[in-house]
C-alpha cells in the first residue's frame, strides 16, 4: 500500500524526524567530563567488557565542541561549577546530559560547603543514574533510556537552555 | 633505630627553654615547642645525625575552640635513615595567628602551609607564596574552623 | 633576509585543564611556555575539594570509613586500612591474624588494580591505546573479586574497625589463586608492548627527572621516590598489619625519570602478586573481628534472633562507640606513597579532627621541578608518571 509498494524491497521510507533521531541516538559522542570515582566506572564502561561502543558512543571527545553528550561522572564542587557550565555552553545543540552517580545527581554523601548538591543546579539533566558508583550496566541502561528519550523528540520543539 | 625516649631527652637537653612539654601516647612521642624557637628546633631535628628527621610527612592545623591558645600547628616528622617518627606541635598567639614557616627546613611544607592557611587562617611568615590552595576563588572563610558550619554560609 | 634571531617571540601562558583527558581528573596546570619549552608549570588544585576532613568530624568513626574509600578511588581498600589502623590504635584494639592477612591480601590486590589503571591511562595519554584495554581486562577480574568480598566493584568499605565486615565468601580463594597464576604472564605482555618500544622510550626516558635529595625535601614518596633510587617502603620500614610475615622485594630505579617510575610500578605488581600468593597459602583460620563487643557489631544472625544483639547493633550504628581521648598518626604504603591519618579524639563518638596525609597531594609538589624546562608534550607524560588521584589531592 502507499509509496513503498511501488519500490520493492530495497527502499524504505520513514519520516525525517525518525531518521534524524535514529542518527542522533546511535552516535552519542560523550565529552570527557570525569570528575571523581564515577569516572573510573565510565572508563570501565568504555573498556572491553562492557563496551560502550555497541551504542555508538565509544568516541569520547576531549573537546566539548565535538561532543553531544555530557556525562557528568563524579562530584561537582563549587570551584568546578563555572567550568562545568562553560563546557556545557561550548557543546553545540542538540546536547544531552547524564548525571552519573549520586554526587552528580544530588551531591551524594558530600553535603558540605564545597559541593554543589546536584549538577542540575547548574545545567539541565536528562537522565539521572543513582549509585556510588553506579555499575557500568547502569550507565549503559542510562544511555538506553536516553536513546528512548531521543527517539521521542520532535524536530520542531527541540531547544536547549 | 635510636631509642626515641632518649632522643626526646636529648632534644629537651639541647633546648631547655624551648620545649614546653613532651608527651608519650601509644608509642608516639610528641614535643610541644615554643613558637619563637620553632625554626631553631626544626633545623636541629633535621640536621642532628641522631635525629635525622629529613622527611616532613605532614603539617596540619587543629582548632581547639574554647581553649587558649585556640589553634595548634602539628608537624609529623620521619627519619628515612632511622625509621622513627616524632610529632612536633606549636601554637600561634590568638591575637596574631602567625607561625614561622618551615619551608627553609623542609621544602614540602610549602603546600601544607598553604592548606593550613586556606582552611584555618593561620599565616606563615616568610612563606614564598602564601595563597589559598583548595577553596574556590573568592572564598573568604576558613572552612575547617569549628565555628564554620559544615554546609557553609 | 629574515633569520630565526630576527623573529620576535613571546612567552605565552597556557591553561591545561581542569577538564582535560590527560590530567586524570580535575587538575588544572598553568603553563608558561617559551615556544614548546615549559618555563614554569603551576598546578592549581581544589577542583575536587569536597570537604571530607570537615565531614568526618560530623560522622561517627564507623561512618567515616565510607568517606575514606572515596579519597584515592583507585585503591579504596588501602584507604580503609590506613583509617581503621589509626582508629584501632586509638582504641588499643588488637585485630586477629586472619583479618590482618586478609587485609594484606586485599591491599595488595588493590595495589595491583591501581597500578593497572595507572598503566592503562598513562599509556593512553602517551598514545598507546592497546594497554588500556588489556589492563582493564585484568582490572575487571580484580573487581570481580572485590565484588565477591565487599559487595561492590569500587568503594567497598570492607575493612572495619576491629576487623572486617564479613569473612571471605566461598570460591574467593580459588578465584584469587587463578588470578595470581595468570598475572605474571600478563605483566610480561605489557612489558613486551612497552618496555623496549622506541616510542615509549623516547617519551619517558629522561623525562621528568627528579633527584633523590629533592624528592625527599619535597616529601615525595611511593614509586616516585623509589624511582630515584631511595629504597623506602613503609611495608618494610615500619611494618603494619603483619606485613613483616611476608617475603617480598622493594624495586627501585636509578635515574628518577618517568621510565624508571614505570619499571618500578611494573615490578611492584609482580611483588604484590607474590604477597597475595603467600597470604593465600598461609591464611590462618580463626575470627575475622576483634573480640570487642563495644566496637564490633554482633554477627547478623544474632542480631536477627536476639533482642540484646539488636539493641547493641542499633546503638553502635546510630550513636557509635566512644574513643578514648588522645591522638594517633598511622600511615601505610598506598599505591601512590605514604598515606597517613592523623586523628584527634576528644573522647566522644565522633573524631575531633581528621587530617589525611595523602601521597598524591604531596607528590604533586614535585611536579613543578619535574616539568621545568621540558617540552609541552612531556607534561602529559610527567603527570601520568607521578600517578595522582584527584580525590586524594583535593580531599
Amino acid at each position: 500500500m502507499g509509496l513503498e509498494s511501488c519500490f520493492g524491497d530495497t527502499i524504505i521510507t520513514t519520516t525525517l524526524e525518525k531518521l534524524v533521531n535514529w542518527a542522533r541516538k546511535s552516535s552519542l559522542w560523550p565529552a570527557t567530563f570525569g570528575l571523581a570515582c564515577c569516572a573510573l566506572e565510565m572508563m570501565a564502561t568504555a573498556a572491553a567488557r562492557y563496551d560502550i561502543a555497541r551504542f555508538g558512543a565509544e568516541v569520547f571527545r576531549a573537546s566539548p565542541r565535538q561532543a553531544d553528550l555530557m556525562i557528568v561522572a563524579g562530584t561537582l564542587t563549587r570551584k568546578m561549577a563555572p567550568v562545568a557550565r562553560r563546557i556545557y555552553n561550548q557543546m553545540p545543540n542538540p546536547k544531552w546530559v547524564i548525571a552519573l552517580g549520586a554526587c552528580a545527581s544530588s551531591g551524594g554523601i558530600f553535603d558540605t560547603y564545597a559541593v554543589v548538591q546536584g549538577v542540575d543546579e547548574i545545567i539541565p539533566v536528562d537522565v539521572y543514574v543513582p549509585g556510588c558508583p553506579p555499575r557500568p550496566e547502569s550507565l549503559l541502561y542510562a544511555i538506553m533510556q536516553l536513546q528512548t528519550k531521543i527517539e521521542k523528540e520532535r524536530l520542531r520543539e527541540k531547544s536547549n537552555g | 633505630m635510636a631509642n626515641l625516649e632518649e632522643l626526646v631527652g636529648k632534644i629537651k637537653a639541647t633546648f631547655p627553654q624551648s620545649i614546653e612539654e613532651t608527651v608519650v601516647c601509644k608509642d608516639e612521642h610528641t614535643i610541644r615547642v615554643r613558637l619563637s624557637c620553632l625554626l631553631e628546633v626544626a633545623r636541629f631535628l633535621k640536621e642532628d645525625p641522631e635525629c635525622g628527621f629529613d622527611f616532613l610527612s605532614d603539617l596540619c592545623g587543629v582548632d581547639y575552640m574554647g581553649r587558649a591558645p585556640r589553634f595548634e600547628v602539628v608537624y609529623h616528622l620521619y627519619s628515612l635513615k632511622h625509621r622513627h617518627r616524632l610529632r612536633m606541635k606549636t601554637s600561634p598567639a590568638d591575637e596574631d595567628l602567625t607561625v614561622p614557616s618551615v619551608v627553609s627546613v623542609w621544602k614540602t611544607a610549602d603546600w601544607h602551609e598553604r592548606e593550613c592557611y586556606d582552611l584555618f587562617g593561620i599565616t606563615f611568615s616568610d612563606h614564598p607564596d602564601l595563597r589559598r590552595i583548595l577553596t574556590p576563588d573568592g572564598f573568604k572563610e576558613y572552612p575547617l574552623r569549628k565555628d564554620f558550619p559544615l554546609r557553609g554560609r | 633576509m629574515e633569520t630565526a634571531s630576527d623573529i620576535r617571540t613571546e612567552a605565552i601562558t597556557l591553561n591545561m585543564g581542569p577538564q582535560h583527558p590527560s590530567t586524570h581528573g580535575v587538575l588544572r596546570v598553568v603553563l608558561e611556555l617559551d615556544g614548546e619549552v615549559v618555563t614554569k608549570a603551576t598546578p592549581v588544585l581544589g577542583y575536587l575539594h569536597r570537604g571530607i576532613e570537615k565531614l568526618a568530624e560530623h560522622k561517627t568513626y564507623h561512618q567515616s570509613i565510607t568517606l575514606t574509600d572515596r579519597l584515592d578511588y583507585t585503591s579504596p581498600f588501602i584507604n580503609n586500612l590506613a583509617y581503621v589502623l589509626t582508629v584501632e590504635k586509638l582504641l588499643g584494639l588488637e585485630v586477629p591474624l586472619r583479618a590482618q592477612y586478609i587485609r594484606v591480601m586485599l591491599s595488595e590486590l588493590t595495589r595491583i588494580q591501581s597500578h593497572l589503571v595507572w598503566l592503562g591511562t598513562h599509556a593512553l595519554d602517551i598514545g598507546a591505546m592497546s594497554p588500556l584495554l588489556y589492563c582493564f581486562r585484568e582490572r575487571e577480574e580484580t573487581l570481580d573479586m572485590f565484588e565477591m568480598v565487599g559487595g561492590a566493584r569500587m568503594n567497598q568499605s570492607y575493612f572495619r574497625i576491629g576487623g572486617l565486615a564479613a569473612d571471605l565468601p566461598e570460591g574467593f580463594e580459588e578465584k584469587v589463586k587463578a588470578f595470581c597464576e595468570v598475572l605474571p604472564a600478563r605483566i610480561d605482555g605489557y612489558e613486551r608492548l612497552l618496555t623496549e618500544n622506541k616510542i615509549w622510550l623516547n617519551r619517558t626516558k629522561g623525562v621528568g627527572v627528579i633527584s633523590a635529595e629533592e624528592g625527599i625535601a619535597l616529601g615525595l614518596s611511593g614509586p616516585c621516590l623509589r624511582g630515584c633510587g631511595v629504597k623506602w617502603d613503609l611495608r618494610k620500614a615500619n611494618p603494619y598489619s603483619s606485613y613483616d610475615h611476608f617475603d617480598f622485594e622493594i624495586p627501585t630505579g636509578r635515574h628518577g625519570d618517568s621510565y624508571d617510575r614505570y619499571l618500578v610500578r611494573l615490578e611492584e605488581m609482580r611483588q604484590s602478586n607474590r604477597i597475595v600468593k603467600q597470604a593465600l597459602e598461609r591464611l590462618p583460620a580463626g575470627p575475622f573481628n576483634a573480640a570487642s563487643p563495644k566496637v564490633v557489631p554482633p554477627p547478623k544472625e544474632l542480631v536477627q534472633e536476639s533482642i540484646e544483639s539488636l539493641i547493641i547493633h542499633f546503638h553502635l550504628m546510630t550513636e557509635g562507640f566512644n574513643v578514648p581521648r588522645g591522638e594517633a598518626y598511622c600511615s601505610v604504603e598506598s599505591s601512590k606513597g605514604e598515606l597517613g591519618f592523623y586523628i584527634v579524639s576528644d573522647g566522644s563518638s565522633r573524631p575531633y579532627r581528621v587530617k589525611i596525609r595523602t601521597p598524591s597531594f604531596v607528590n604533586m609538589e614535585s611536579f613543578a621541578t619535574m616539568a621545568q624546562g621540558r617540552l609541552m608534550a612531556d607534561i602529559v607524560a610527567i603527570i601520568g608518571s607521578i600517578d595522582i588521584c584527584l580525590g586524594e589531592v583535593d580531599r
